[in-house]
């Protein structure tokens, strides 16, 4: 089963990596979600995987890891508020930029690349 | 007597010239020299103790978690170089209140000069030696402030940066050799490292330590090749190069020679570098002394060549040799420091400092050309002054080294070469300005100075020739104490006498003197060669460099920082790959023995769902509504995920956010482009492609290599305590509102100001309005669905009883303040979108800034609680009640700290998606304020 997981983390990292790595603004929160599902199994994860742990006290001898859970638990709804702030900043930049390209404006053709713009 | 005050005076001393300014110019005058006349006498207290070689500590804790602590440290090393400080700092003192000129800021002037002093003895009586380094660089910012005193003069701006450009470059060299020096020695107190010679010397960092040391001291002490600062310090007034760049600080790095000589010395590249360098230096700047034709500048090359003849003494493995270095210190200090002032005097009293023009002014100033004859000749080494002595000692000791072999004949010949030049600049010197026929277009008339003026000249000339007769008398004792801290007690039998009979150094002697009054007939021969050769302006040449190191560096930058985010973040993940990759690299194996769980088919189902849907995301990445749906199933998959593996409650959050997270996207969607046009090049997507697989490979491994290695943790602390301490049975929840509430206090307030700025983006945007979906249809006219509505309608008390249940039971069973909110925030959205805003703004008008507002104040207000019962902050406390009907019932207040969260959450929630859902409607966010 830690095969698999650890495979699951690495592929949600890989997709959201690439989704990150692209030019427009909503992609780039897309792979950011993503990243932050590999990021939060990950840390889940540290607590070493338990098919029948317990999380309430007194139902059995054998603890589920509440520290990573409890970590994890903020940094979603964490993330959640970063995913919003970024996607809000993207609208927002479209609506004042006129394109939704991450530089905030489209980048020259190759051949004929500007001098960055102090 | 407490030796700090020696340091504190001087430092205090600062402020005087400033309180003062009001004053007449002669009493600034006095008042500033009473501090540093004080430390003097303070450091003559001392003398007795010192020169029976005792060492003065004093010492004060200062940041003891970087080895950094106050020390004062007396020893005859410091002692004699306090007292060049302080007595030839009261004599420039004097001297400057004549110098100066009326529009000239004298408080400023002074208050520079005592800063400099401040931090010139901070240096010598330094027993750390990062405290050393703090002082170094602070002789380095006074002695810029001081160059650059008349700051409207283009050379005094270009020379002060200069000197700051290299002896600060110097100053990180030797910051780095301290902090390496402190490391091998285990101890950053002088003290310490001067008893661990041996070790340092052995350590494999020893050349590296030893280059960077001297690279600080060569620089500071304007050695070749770094010696072309110091001429173009020049620009400052005079009594600023009789000090600093004569006297002082240019023996600063000579000092550092000294200090570590026990330490660092002793090894064939120690004297290797050190006395090659010093010979160059030595034979440079005698050189071209001889050329220059300003006054200033003629004296500024000597002290090159006087600083190389010091810094080759102590390159010479020989104790004798160190002695003679130390010697020379005392004697170059007087000699050259009254040759500045001398030439100070020329200059304030003729207007010009140009050789060619300054003839003939003995008529003028006899007592001045008096004065400066008898310097001078100390300076060339003409007997019975000074001069004479150290240089003879130094003579001696180049024909007994043997550094480079059969070749060693070499050095004393070079010596002597350099003695002719030295005698023949000095005869220049005196020549050229007091005889040589009549002065050329003077602006003023020349005449003697004002009586006061001259004393501190007449003073160090006395001195010059005192020594010159009686040394062992004079300086013995000074001299003694001073070498063996040098020598580190072992200090070699010598004698201080004028007369050593006829002898090798003698014939050296009288070489130079005749070969160099020679030379001086001659001289028409060689200025003509001279004036053959290119001339080198070392200020533009170094002003350029200093423009294309500039250039480079913003070239460098602009690439580095393109503006381009996707480079950033290939960067960044190259990074990444490279520093999370190599230490894999170097494990044995991946994997750490512990039995794995035997995969069943639903969760293998899961994986393959989660593995699938996170492919099409990327696939469809550009049918960004196609992209959106696959990637909900992702979330769905990792909240399965967390139920699966016992983690109830992390489920329960993914779950609520995943719907939050949805509707959001969608909703931007509403005003961003709904599909991503073709751009990146192929070989760029190959590039990312790559990238991101690395990354991945790399994550997934470690989260491998982790989940099968052997489980330890501290959670057992929380597992055993939640009941007894802090009430509640469900560990997460209890961990999140008690043990670490404090953080989780911190997460809330993030989420509000997220929130927050969200909703001031969110304000005043322009508006876009797109007329229909990325396909090109129309968007449906049945804005609000009855079926939706009604369901959503009757499902809102559902909801929020559910959200209240689990708030409640919480602390004991899976739930909580987020999950909570959580439950109530998408309830409420699910209102907006079946109903509209209208709707709901006629039936619950909140702002939801106010509601994020409270939920803070709430869990803010629960933690300052504890302080009533005079608890630490966040404290939490829980009881037990009996209440009929219901039995017994806990109080905890962390249910009122979760409350906050609760509150905050629903708040920030909201004031998120419904600002965003308010964009069309006349309800946007707007700026009440007046603008």
């Amino acid at each position: 089963m830690e095969t698999l997981f650890a495979l699951c983390i690495g592929f949600l990292t890989a997709c959201g990596v690439f989704l990150m790595l692209r030019g427009r603004t909503f992609p780039v929160v897309v792979g950011l979600t993503m990243l932050s599902y590999a990021v939060n199994l990950f840390i889940f994860a540290s607590g070493r995987l338990n098919l029948k742990g317990a999380v309430v006290l007194g139902t059995s001898d054998n603890y589920a890891d509440p520290l990573p859970q409890a970590l994890v638990l903020t940094a979603i709804v964490i993330g959640f508020a970063m995913t919003a702030f970024l996607v809000i900043l993207a609208i927002r930049a479209r609506a004042d930029l006129g394109n939704d390209h991450v530089d905030g404006s489209m980048p020259a053709p190759r051949h004929a690349k500007r001098e960055r713009t102090k | 007597m407490n030796v700090l005050w020696i340091l504190l005076l001087p430092m205090l001393g600062t402020l005087v010239p400033l309180l003062l300014a009001k004053q007449s110019r002669s009493r600034n005058a006095w008042g500033t020299a009473a501090a540093p006349a004080l430390a003097l006498a303070i450091l003559l207290s001392t003398t007795q103790s010192v020169f029976s070689g005792e060492v003065l500590l004093q010492q004060w804790q200062w940041i003891p978690l970087l080895g950094l602590d106050l020390t004062i440290r007396l020893d005859g090393l410091a002692y004699l170089f306090s007292l060049l400080i302080l007595a030839i700092g009261l004599l420039i003192i004097l001297y400057a209140r004549y110098y100066l000129s009326e529009q000239d800021s004298m408080p400023r002037f002074y208050s520079f000069l005592m800063l400099f002093m401040t931090a010139m003895l901070g240096i010598v009586l330094s027993g750390n030696i990062l405290q050393i380094w703090l002082f170094w660089e602070l002789t380095s910012i006074s002695s810029f402030l001081l160059i650059s005193f008349w700051w409207h003069k283009s050379e005094a701006r270009r020379g002060a940066r200069m000197a700051l450009t290299i002896t600060g470059g110097g100053g990180l060299c030797l910051l780095a050799a301290f902090l390496l020096l402190g490391n091998i020695a285990g101890s950053y107190q002088l003290a310490d490292i001067l008893e661990q010679g041996a070790l340092i010397q052995q350590h494999s960092l020893y050349p590296l330590l030893l280059v960077l040391f001297l690279l600080g001291c060569f620089t500071k002490s304007a050695q070749f090749p770094f010696h072309f600062w110091l001429p173009n310090a020049m620009a400052a007034p005079t009594p600023v190069s009789a000090y600093l760049h004569s006297a002082t600080m240019v023996k600063a790095g000579i000092f550092l020679l000294a200090r570590f000589y026990p330490a660092l010395s002793g090894t064939e590249l120690w004297f290797l570098l050190v006395s090659l360098t010093g010979l160059t230096t030595l034979l440079v700047g005698a050189y071209l002394a001889l050329f220059k034709h300003d006054l200033k500048g003629l004296l500024a090359y000597s002290t090159i060549s006087h600083l190389g003849l010091i810094t080759l003494l102590f390159g010479l493995n020989a104790p004798l040799a160190a002695v003679a270095g130390v010697f020379h210190i005392i004697n170059h200090a007087t000699f050259k420091a009254s040759l500045f002032m001398a030439a100070g005097i020329i200059d304030h009293e003729s207007g010009s400092r140009d050789m060619r023009r300054l003839n003939g002014l003995w008529q003028f100033m006899p007592i001045t050309a008096t004065l400066m004859m008898v310097a001078a000749a100390a300076m060339a080494g003409v007997p019975l002054l000074n001069g004479f002595l150290s240089k003879e000692m130094f003579f001696a000791e180049t024909l007994q080294q043997h550094l480079l072999g059969a070749l060693s004949w070499i050095i004393p010949l070079l010596a002597t070469v350099a003695a002719v030049f030295s005698v023949a600049y000095s005869l220049r010197l005196i020549h050229d300005v007091f005889f040589n026929g009549q002065p050329k277009g003077l602006t003023k008339t020349p005449h003697e100075p004002p009586r006061y003026m001259r004393l501190p000249v007449e003073v160090l000339v006395v001195l010059c020739i005192l020594v010159g007769i009686a040394p062992a008398m004079l300086v013995g004792g000074l001299l003694n104490s001073a070498a063996s801290a040098v020598l580190a007690g072992n200090l070699p039998e010598y004698s201080l006498a004028i007369w050593h009979g006829f002898n090798l150094p003698l014939l050296m002697s009288a070489i130079a003197l005749a070969g160099g009054v020679l030379m001086y007939v001659k001289r028409k021969q060689l200025f003509d060669f001279q004036s053959a050769l290119p001339g080198v302006d070392t200020l533009n040449i170094f002003e350029q460099l200093m423009k294309q190191l500039t250039r480079s560096a913003e070239k460098l930058y602009n690439w580095i920082d393109n503006g381009s985010l996707q480079r950033y973040m290939a960067l960044l993940l190259t990074a990444f790959v490279i520093l999370a990759g190599l230490p894999l690299i170097q494990m044995d194996a991946l994997g750490g023995g512990r039995a794995e769980i035997p995969i069943d088919a639903v969760n293998a189902t899961g994986a393959a769902m989660l593995l699938i849907s996170a492919f099409a995301t990327v696939v469809w990445h550009r049918k960004r509504v196609v992209a959106l749906l696959m990637i909900s199933v992702v979330g769905l998959m990792v909240s399965i995920a967390f139920t699966r593996f016992s983690a109830p409650d992390l489920a329960l959050t993914q779950l609520s956010v995943e719907v939050v997270t949805i509707i959001l996207l969608m909703l931007a969607l509403f005003f961003l482009p709904h599909k991503t046009p073709k751009q990146s090049e192929p070989s760029k997507v190959v590039r990312d492609l790559g990238l991101a697989s690395l990354v991945g490979i790399i994550v997934g491994s470690l989260s491998y290599a982790i989940m099968t290695r052997p489980f330890t943790t501290i959670s057992d602390f929380f597992i055993a305590n939640a009941k007894t301490g802090g009430g509640g049975t469900n560990v997460v929840n209890v961990i999140l509102v008690d043990f670490r509430g404090f953080d989780t206090l911190g997460e809330i307030a993030v989420l509000g100001i997220a929130a927050l700025g969200i909703f001031k983006l969110l304000t005043r945007i322009p508006v876009f309005k797109p007329s229909s979906d990325g396909e090109g249809r129309p968007w449906a006219r049945e804005r609000h669905p009855l079926l939706l509505a009604t369901v959503a309608q009757s499902i809102l008390p559902l909801a929020l009883m559910v959200s209240i249940y689990i708030f409640f039971r919480g602390h004991n069973l899976p739930g909580g303040g987020f999950i909570a909110g959580l439950i109530t925030a998408v309830a409420i959205i699910l209102l907006y979108i079946s109903q509209g805003v209208d709707w709901v703004k006629a039936r619950m008008n909140i702002e939801y800034q106010r509601v994020v507002a409270v939920g803070l104040l709430i869990a803010f207000m629960t933690g300052l609680a504890s302080w009533l019962f005079g608890r630490p902050y966040l404290t939490s406390w829980f009881d037990y009640f009996q209440l009929p009907l219901f039995g017994e019932i806990e109080l905890a207040s962390a249910i009122a700290f979760d409350l906050g969260v609760y509150v905050t959450v629903v708040g920030a929630t909201l004031l998120i998606l419904a600002s965003l859902g308010k964009m069309t409607t006349s309800y946007r966010p707007t700026h009440k304020e007046q603008l």
